[in-house]
């Protein structure tokens, strides 16, 4: 069994404008692609082909890098277009709304914890809305890594994924990081970040 | 005194097609800019105020590092190519180097040119001096640079996205093939 490339619930251009459609098209059908493609040749003939991929990510220290990589990516971008949609934005609501406000003090705490962690993230990598036994945390990983990994600082269940690659947001945002992630919150689907967090 | 942004030592268009203009704009404009800003910023009334980039180098750690190290490198990067010089190695003392560590250029190329493709994430790529006088290909990952583990950088190549997002996007190694066109041996052969 191999891993497949997810196709999107929504159109390329469906985000803009706060993801361009090139963007979106290049960042699905090549970077994505390509960490599915690179994952399944380095999980081939091993005793990891027919293991999920979180079961993969937990013990990640003891597989080879390149499954690290690839398989984080392909995880990550997994569920990056999984908590975006075209009728995304706005506030959360019920349980998960009443979590962030006790772990975080209010919504808006939580938002300027996050949007630090994904505007001083060094070099390549992505921001998180970790559960950890019922509790929220910020975070952030290096590369393709992710709080689903045995390396992790932060461990847990992500149930948002913020892409800070910079192929994630160049072609519109060049430097602009931080235009970027205020877009992002414009585009979030809350009934499926709900879902992760119950 | 502060650390100031280095000039572009060409025009922005110069370096076209290999690397555009608007790259050119963005990477040393606002990239190396930002870089050189936010280490005055971070640099103010710690011990690195007045210190060399060399000495962040080999000394600092976390955002003052980073920086630091970072106008370093794109000044070192920006240096190394010229219009008209494509391509280049004029028979010298280091192209004898080049010759006795690789073989021919062509395999130093084709080494350097692997460990550019396969660097996982933002860094650099680094064709480095050891004490002994031979030549060596390394990674550093994010801001890293080879001084800081007593290397002597000679050429280097930008992995970041940023450094040619706009013109190659996914495709680094078309990128990396390319890079080889606008490369001054000259100024390569003298950091030796």
């Amino acid at each position: 069994m191999s891993f497949e490339l997810p196709k999107l619930k929504y159109a390329y251009d469906a985000l803009e404008p706060n993801i361009d459609a090139r963007t979106m098209e290049i960042h699905h059908t090549k970077h994505h692609a390509a960490y599915t493609n690179n994952l399944n040749n380095a999980i081939k003939d091993t005793d990891l082909a027919n293991k999920s991929i979180e079961e993969i990510l937990k013990n990640i220290s003891k597989h080879p890098v390149a499954i690290r990589n690839n398989g984080g990516g392909f995880y990550n971008h997994n569920l990056f277009w999984d908590i975006m949609s075209p009728k995304g934005g706005g506030l959360p609501k019920g349980d998960l709304l009443d979590a962030i406000n006790r772990d975080f003090g209010s919504f808006e705490k939580f938002k300027e914890l996050f949007n630090n962690a994904a505007a001083t993230r060094f070099g390549s990598g992505w921001a998180w809305l970790v559960k950890n036994e019922g509790k929220l945390f910020v975070s952030s990983t290096p590369n393709q890594d992710n709080p689903l990994m045995d390396i992790a600082e932060v461990k847990g269940t992500p149930i948002i994924g913020l892409d800070v690659w910079e192929h994630a947001y160049y072609l519109k945002y060049q430097n602009r990081r931080p235009e970027y992630i205020d877009a992002f919150w414009n585009v979030i689907d809350w009934d499926q970040v709900t879902k992760l967090f119950m | 005194m502060p650390f100031e942004l280095p000039k572009l030592p060409y025009a922005y268009e110069a370096l076209e097609p290999v690397i555009s203009k608007k790259t050119l704009e963005f990477h040393h404009d606002k990239h190396h800019a930002a870089y050189v800003n936010n280490l005055n910023n971070l640099v103010k009334g710690t011990k690195f105020e007045n210190a060399t980039l060399e000495t962040i180098i080999k000394e600092a750690d976390g955002g003052i590092f980073n920086n630091g190290a970072q106008v370093w490198n794109h000044t070192f990067y920006f240096e190394q190519f010229g219009k008209d010089k494509y391509d280049v190695l004029k028979v010298s003392s280091f192209s004898e180097v080049v010759y006795r560590d690789y073989g021919s250029l062509d395999i130093l190329k084709d080494k350097f040119s692997t460990a550019a493709k396969t660097l996982f994430g933002s860094g650099w790529v680094w064709l480095v001096e050891k004490k002994d006088g031979k030549l060596d290909i390394i990674q550093t990952s994010n801001a890293g640079n080879p001084l800081r583990d007593g290397l002597k950088p000679i050429l280097t190549c930008d992995v970041w996205e940023h450094a040619y997002y706009i013109d190659y996007q996914n495709r680094r190694p078309d990128y990396i093939e390319s890079f080889w066109k606008i490369i001054d041996w000259e100024v390569i052969a003298n950091r030796y």
